[in-house]
C-alpha cells in the first residue's frame, strides 16, 4: 500500500512523516517518531494508556489515524515539562507516589492536564469522571487523584 | 539490639518518603518497557491462534504466508527443542501447540515479517487444518469421569483412585477431629460457592525484542518479573545452553504474577533463530486475555461449627480449581490459606487441581487466598449473624497468633493479625452509623510471604556514592525501598544510592519479583552486602590509625573508633576512605548471596461500606479501609500503594471482573470494554492503616506487603453486599444480573 506523507507538529516542533494508510497515530508516534512515552494497552480505545491532545482535545491515539495528523498540532507526555523543569503534575505525581509501575501514568498526566487547562478547580468526583478513561490496575486511583487535586491546588495558589 | 525490637523513631531513612530514584523517567515518557525496545534490521512477529477451545492439529501450511512480500519466516513447534520434560514441556506445549490446541487462543504457529501491518497480514494466510474434538471450560464438569480428557498421563501419585485423569493434583491439610469438633458446634453452617476465572490485568501487554544467531547464542529483553526463569526456560525451549542467552528486564507495566513465565519469548527467539535476525513480538490485549494467564476458577465447599458465644468449634473446605489446560492450579494454596487466620483445634482441608480447556493459569497475586478468604468469611459472617455476635469481635476471639498451630501445619512465629484486628476496631470507619440501604463488611486476609534466591552487589565508587545492583525488576517501587535501606545501613543520604536492575549476565541467579518477596529478601541481602562494604571500609580505617579491625565501627557514614580504648581519631568519612581506596588496597564492594527463610506471615482486616442499587443491582463501594501488618514499612507511601492497589483488583474480581465463555469454549470478553477493571469512577478514596509487628527474620523486621492486600476483599464485600442487600451471593463476581436475580428471589 502506498503511504501517506504527513506534516504535524509534535509537541511545538514541526514534523513530517511517511505513513500506511492502516497505521494509527500511535503507531506513528512510537515506530515513525520514536516517542515511546506514549503507550500502547489495548489498541481499541479502553484504556488511555495512549492518551495525546490533538489541536487541545483530549483522544486516544489509537483509534486516530497517522493520515489524519496532517496540520494538527500534537501534545504527548514528552512535551509536559518546560525544558528541564518538570510539570507541576509530573513533580506531585511523584511526591504522591501516585504510580507504581507507571506504565499508565504518560496517558495520565496528558489527561489530567488537560483537565486542570479546562477546569482549574475540579472536584474529586470531576477528576475521577475525567480520568474514568485512563486504567491504572496498580494504585487504586487513590494516590492518583490526590496528586491531581494537589496539583490543581498549588497551581491556583501560585496564580 | 535486634532492629525488630526497634521503633520506627530509630531510624533516620526507614520511614520516610522520598522520590523514588525512577520517577523522573517514569514521568517523562523516557522510562522503557517491553514494547519500546527496537533494533536495526528489526522484524515483526505474530502469533496464528486456535479459533477452537480443543481441536487436533492434522497440517499447518505456511506455503501461502511466506510468499507475501515482507514475509521471512513461520515456525511452529517443530522449530523448538523436542526433549523436554516436566515443566518446560507444559510452557513449551503452552507457548507452541504440539499435536493439539486446547483452548481457544493457543498458539499453533508465529509468523515474522518486515512489519507488523504485513505480519499480522500473513497470519491470516497461515492454513491451519483442524479437527474439532469435545472440550470442557467448567471445573465441575471437567471432574466428571465422562469428560473430554485434556491428557493423560499427568496424574499425581497422591490423588484418589476413580476420578478424571483431568484431576492432577490432590492435597490434604489440617489437624485434630473433625466430628468431635463439630459436635461441639451451636450452630452449622455449610455453602458451596463458585468464583470465575479472573485476569491480572496488568496495562502493559506482553512485549520483547530477540536475537538469536546461527552460532546459538542470543539476547532477549522483555518484560518480566524473573530474567533468570526466562533465560532458564526459553534456553531449554530452544535447545540451547542457559548461559547462552541473556536476558534484560524492561521497566515493567505492571504483572502481579502474570510475567512469571513465558508466552511469546521463546516464540521469538525461535522467529529470530530461523531469519537470523532481531524479531519483536508484542501481544494484543485480545491475545493477553486470551492466552495470557488468568486465575484459576473455583468450586468451594465450606462447613464451619461454632459454638454460642462465637468459638469456631471446627471447620473443613474442599477446593476444586481449574488450572487450563496443563496441571499447576494453586488448590493447594487455596487448602492451605482458608483458615489459617483462625485458631482451629479442628479442621481440615482438601484441594484438587484440575484441567481443562482453557489457558493455562499464572500466578494472580497470593495466588488461591482471595477465593479460600471468600468462601471462609462468608460462612463465619451468616454464623454470626444467625447468632446475633458481633464479627469483629468472633475475629478477634478465634484469630491465630503467636504459638497457633496454623491450619496448614506451622506453629505460627511472631504475627501481627491481632494487632490488626485491634486497629480496625478502633478504627473510626467501624465505629461510624451506615445511612440508611448501606451495608458494613469485613474479612481478614492472610499470605504467606516468600524468601528464596537472591543476590545483591554493592559497589564503592572513588566520590564515596553506592551503586547497588540487583536482580529484581521494579514493579511498584522497590528501587526506592532498596535504597533507603542501604542508607540506613550506611548512614549516607539516600539520593547518593543508585539502585539498578540487573540483566542475568551480571548477577548471580534470582528469584522473580513475586511472592511479596523483594523488600524482604533483596532487602536482607542488600543490608547484609552494605555490612560486607563497611566491614571492609572499617578495616581500611583501622589501617589508616594503626589499630586493629574489631576496634573500628561504622557510624552515620563514618569510620570510628570503636570505644575510648581503641585511641582517638576523627571520623574517617565514607568519601575519604572511597577516595584513597585504589592506593589503600583495591575498590571496595559488598556481596551477599543468600535464600533467606524468615519471610513472616502477613494478615489483613478490611472493612467495607457498600449500598446496591436495587433497580440496576449495581454495586456502589462507599467506603472502604485496609488494615495489614507491613512487619515494617520502608517506604510508607509505596506500602500504602499496594493495600490500595490490592484492594481495588479485589473489588473489580468481587463486582465484575469474570471470563465468559460460550457453548464452544471461546472466549466472549477478550477486552477492557466487556472485562470491564475498576475505574477511577468506580472507586472511592482508600484509607489504609499501617500495622507494623516486625518479622524477626529480616534485619528490620519486614514482612512483605504486595499480595495479602487482595485476599480480604472478596468476601468483605460479599459480606457487606449481604448486610446492604439482605441477599448472600456465593457465586463472585456479584455482578449486577446476579444481585438482581436474587434481590428478585429473595422477594418471590
Ligand atoms: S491503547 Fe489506546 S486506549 Fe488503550
Ligand atoms: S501504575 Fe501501573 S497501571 Fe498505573
Amino acid at each position: 500500500m502506498s503511504r501517506i506523507h504527513v506534516t504535524a507538529r509534535v509537541n511545538g516542533d514541526k514534523v513530517e512523516f511517511l505513513c500506511d494508510p492502516r497505521e494509527t497515530l500511535l503507531d506513528v508516534l512510537r515506530d515513525n517518531l520514536g516517542l515511546t512515552g506514549t503507550k500502547e494497552g489495548c489498541g481499541t480505545g479502553d484504556c488511555g494508556a495512549c492518551s495525546v491532545t490533538v489541536d487541545g482535545r483530549l483522544i486516544c491515539s489509537c483509534l486516530m489515524l497517522g493520515a489524519e495528523a496532517e496540520g494538527k498540532e500534537i501534545g504527548t507526555v514528552e512535551g509536559i515539562a518546560n525544558g528541564e523543569e518538570l510539570h507541576p503534575l509530573q513533580v506531585k505525581f511523584i511526591e504522591h507516589a501516585a504510580l507504581q509501575c507507571g506504565i499508565c501514568t504518560p496517558g495520565i498526566l496528558v489527561a489530567a492536564k488537560n483537565l486542570l487547562e479546562h477546569n482549574p478547580a475540579p472536584s474529586e468526583t470531576e477528576v475521577r469522571y475525567w480520568l474514568a478513561g485512563n486504567l491504572c490496575r496498580c494504585t487504586g486511583y487513590d494516590k492518583i487523584i490526590r496528586a491531581v487535586l494537589d496539583t490543581a491546588a498549588e497551581i491556583r495558589a501560585a496564580n | 539490639m535486634a532492629f525488630d525490637k526497634l521503633n520506627s523513631s530509630d531510624f533516620k531513612y526507614i520511614g520516610t518518603r522520598p522520590d523514588r530514584p525512577d520517577g523522573v523517567d517514569k514521568v517523562t515518557g523516557r522510562a522503557n518497557y517491553g514494547a519500546d525496545a527496537y533494533a536495526a534490521g528489526m522484524l515483526h512477529g505474530a502469533m496464528v491462534r486456535s479459533p477452537h477451545a480443543h481441536a487436533r492439529i492434522i497440517r499447518i501450511d505456511g506455503s501461502r504466508a511466506l510468499a507475501l512480500a515482507g514475509v521471512k519466516a513461520v515456525v511452529t513447534r517443530a522449530d523448538f527443542a523436542e526433549d523436554v520434560e516436566g515443566e518446560y514441556w507444559n510452557v513449551l506445549d503452552n507457548v507452541m501447540a504440539g499435536e493439539r490446541a486446547l483452548y481457544h487462543g493457543h498458539a499453533v504457529a508465529a509468523v515474522a515479517a518486515t512489519s507488523s501491518l504485513i505480519a499480522r497480514e500473513a497470519v491470516a494466510l497461515v492454513d491451519v487444518e483442524y479437527e474439532v474434538l469435545p472440550h470442557v471450560t467448567d471445573v465441575d464438569e471437567a471432574m466428571q469421569p465422562d469428560a473430554p480428557v485434556i491428557r493423560e498421563g499427568q496424574v499425581s501419585t497422591s490423588v484418589p483412585a476413580g476420578l478424571s485423569p483431568n484431576v492432577v493434583g490432590y492435597y490434604e491439610h489440617g489437624h485434630g477431629d473433625l466430628d468431635a469438633g463439630f459436635a461441639e458446634a451451636d450452630l452449622i453452617i455449610e455453602r458451596h460457592f463458585t468464583v470465575e476465572a479472573a485476569h491480572q490485568g496488568y496495562i502493559e501487554p506482553h512485549a520483547c525484542l530477540a536475537q538469536l544467531g546461527p552460532d546459538g547464542r542470543g539476547e532477549l529483553w522483555c518484560c518480566t518479573q524473573g530474567q533468570w526463569f526466562d533465560q532458564k526456560f526459553c534456553a531449554a525451549l530452544l535447545g540451547i545452553e542457559t548461559s547462552a542467552l541473556k536476558v534484560t528486564a524492561s521497566e515493567i507495566g505492571g504483572g502481579f504474577g502474570g510475567k512469571t513465565t513465558q508466552f511469546i519469548e521463546p516464540v521469538a527467539l525461535a522467529l529470530s533463530r530461523k531469519t537470523n535476525r532481531p524479531v519483536k513480538v508484542v501481544m494484543n490485549r485480545s491475545e493477553v486475555f486470551k492466552a495470557s494467564g488468568p486465575t484459576s476458577s473455583s468450586s468451594m465447599d465450606v462447613k464451619i461449627g461454632m459454638t454460642n458465644d462465637g468459638r469456631i468449634s471446627a471447620a473443613q473446605g474442599t477446593y476444586r480449581l481449574q488450572g487450563g489446560a496443563f496441571p499447576g492450579a494453586w488448590a493447594m494454596l487455596t487448602a492451605q490459606c482458608a483458615f489459617a487466620p483462625y485458631q482451629i483445634n479442628h479442621v481440615k482441608t482438601t484441594g484438587y487441581d484440575v484441567m481443562c480447556n482453557r489457558p493455562k493459569v499464572a500466578a494472580y497475586r497470593a495466588p488461591g487466598s482471595p477465593i479460600a478468604a471468600f468462601s471462609t468469611e462468608s460462612v463465619i459472617d451468616e454464623l454470626c449473624n444467625r447468632l446475633r455476635l458481633d464479627p469483629m469481635e468472633v475475629r478477634l476471639k478465634n484469630a491465630a497468633r503467636e504459638g497457633t498451630r496454623s491450619s496448614y501445619g506451622p506453629i505460627y512465629p511472631k504475627i501481627g493479625l491481632v494487632d490488626c484486628l485491634e486497629a480496625a476496631k478502633a478504627h473510626p470507619h467501624w465505629t461510624s452509623p451506615l445511612k440508611e440501604g448501606h451495608g458494613r463488611g469485613i474479612s481478614c486476609g492472610f499470605w504467606f510471604n516468600f524468601g528464596m534466591e537472591t543476590s545483591v552487589n554493592l559497589m564503592l565508587s572513588e566520590d564515596g556514592s553506592i551503586q547497588i545492583t540487583v536482580g529484581t525488576p521494579d514493579i511498584g517501587g522497590s528501587r526506592a525501598s532498596i535504597a533507603l535501606m542501604a542508607a540506613e545501613e550506611l548512614g549516607i543520604p539516600y539520593e547518593n544510592i543508585r539502585v539498578n536492575i540487573a540483566d542475568t549476565a551480571s548477577l548471580g541467579f534470582n528469584e522473580m519479583s513475586h511472592g511479596s518477596r523483594v523488600t524482604f529478601a533483596c532487602g536482607l541481602a542488600t543490608v547484609e552486602a552494605a555490612r560486607d562494604a563497611t566491614d571492609k571500609l572499617c578495616a581500611r580505617a583501622a589501617a589508616k590509625w594503626g589499630i586493629s579491625e574489631e576496634a573500628v565501627k561504622w557510624r552515620d557514614g563514618c569510620a570510628i573508633p570503636a570505644g575510648s580504648n581503641a585511641g582517638e581519631f576523627d571520623p574517617l568519612p565514607i568519601e575519604e576512605i572511597a577516595g584513597r581506596m585504589g592506593r589503600t588496597g583495591g575498590p571496595i564492594s559488598g556481596h551477599h548471596s543468600v535464600t533467606p527463610d524468615g519471610a513472616g506471615p502477613s494478615f489483613a482486616v478490611h472493612i467495607v461500606d457498600s449500598e446496591v442499587d436495587p433497580e440496576t443491582g449495581k454495586t456502589e463501594i462507599t467506603r472502604y479501609t485496609v488494615v495489614q501488618d507491613a512487619g515494617r514499612a520502608i517506604h510508607p507511601s509505596y506500602v500504602e500503594g499496594q493495600y490500595q492497589g490490592g484492594a481495588a483488583q479485589g473489588i473489580g474480581w468481587a463486582l465484575n471482573e469474570e471470563y465468559i465463555y460460550d457453548e464452544q469454549g471461546r472466549l466472549q470478553n477478550d477486552g477492557f470494554l466487556d472485562y470491564r477493571i475498576p475505574v477511577a469512577s468506580d472507586l472511592p478514596m482508600i484509607d489504609t492503616v499501617i500495622v507494623e509487628t516486625p518479622n524477626p527474620g529480616h534485619p528490620y523486621g519486614v514482612r512483605g506487603v504486595g499480595e495479602t492486600s487482595i485476599c480480604p476483599p472478596l468476601a468483605a464485600i460479599a459480606n457487606s453486599v449481604s448486610n446492604a442487600a439482605g441477599v448472600r451471593l456465593t457465586h463472585l463476581p456479584m455482578s449486577p444480573p446476579r444481585i438482581l436475580k436474587a434481590m428478585k428471589e429473595r422477594l418471590g
